[in-house]
């Protein structure tokens, strides 16, 4: 399986050799970093939660999409769930093709449909104690 | 009401992930609902238990398969309610 969901850290470099192509003259990877601010709130960690059996079969589809629209050898992506400090890597991306042209392009289209498309969510834990759901309007119930 | 009487409830399982989990205080529930559709009876529990997010900036799927909102309800059917997603 090209898309997964994984509770382990991800190794990049290892990610990366998968897609060594004699055919490929072109690598695009991305990463997606957990970064200390969010909309002017400070960020202390962050904890992903996702159906894993519906992200995956919908990462999927995602990267056949991909595979379709774009001149690319092979793609790949991971995202990780769980609690992630600061700097962890939340999320790789990988593609391989002849050009470098396709290999951009089906990147970014990879990542942008998984951020829409993917039952994956994000929970912050700011600096003041609080906790939020990212894109999510429904609060806790008050106690 | 229609001709042919009253709507007869169905049991359904709700599954809830994310922020409606937390919201809900429960990842899921057996209830019998006059609902027919996956959209009634989203509107049905954000009554209920209070979620605010627009139906449409979220998702559902039934029997683990991502379904379009009219999808009609069966009995017995596992109704899984997305909160807007935020990967990456």
């Amino acid at each position: 399986m090209s898309f997964k969901i994984v509770s382990t850290p991800i190794d990049p470099d290892a990610l990366k050799r998968t897609l060594t192509a004699a055919a490929a003259g072109a690598c695009v990877t991305f990463e997606g970093w957990v970064r200390d601010h969010n909309e002017g709130e400070a960020v202390q960690a962050l904890e992903y939660e996702a159906h894993a059996a519906i992200a995956e079969r919908e990462g999927e589809k995602i990267l056949a999409e991909a595979r379709a629209r774009f001149a690319i050898d092979s793609a790949r992506c991971e995202h990780r769930v769980g609690k992630l400090a600061i700097g962890d890597c939340a999320v790789w991306v990988g593609v391989s093709s002849a050009h470098r042209g396709a290999a951009f392009d089906a990147c970014r289209y990879i990542i942008d449909e998984t951020k829409q498309r993917v039952p994956i969510w994000k929970k912050e834990h700011y600096a003041s104690g609080e906790t939020g759901w990212v894109n999510c309007a429904t609060k806790p119930a008050a106690r | 009401m229609s001709a042919d009487g009253a709507r007869a409830g169905i049991t359904v399982t709700a599954r809830y992930f994310a922020a409606f989990r937390e919201r809900a205080g429960r990842d899921a529930e057996s209830l019998v609902t006059e609902s027919r559709t996956a959209a009634e009876l989203y509107a049905e529990l954000a009554r209920r238990h209070g979620f605010a997010d627009a139906m449409t900036r979220c998702k559902v799927a039934v029997n683990d398969e991502l379904a379009a909102w009219d999808v009609r309800l069966e009995a017995g059917d596992e109704v899984l309610f997305f909160p807007p997603v935020a990967g990456g």
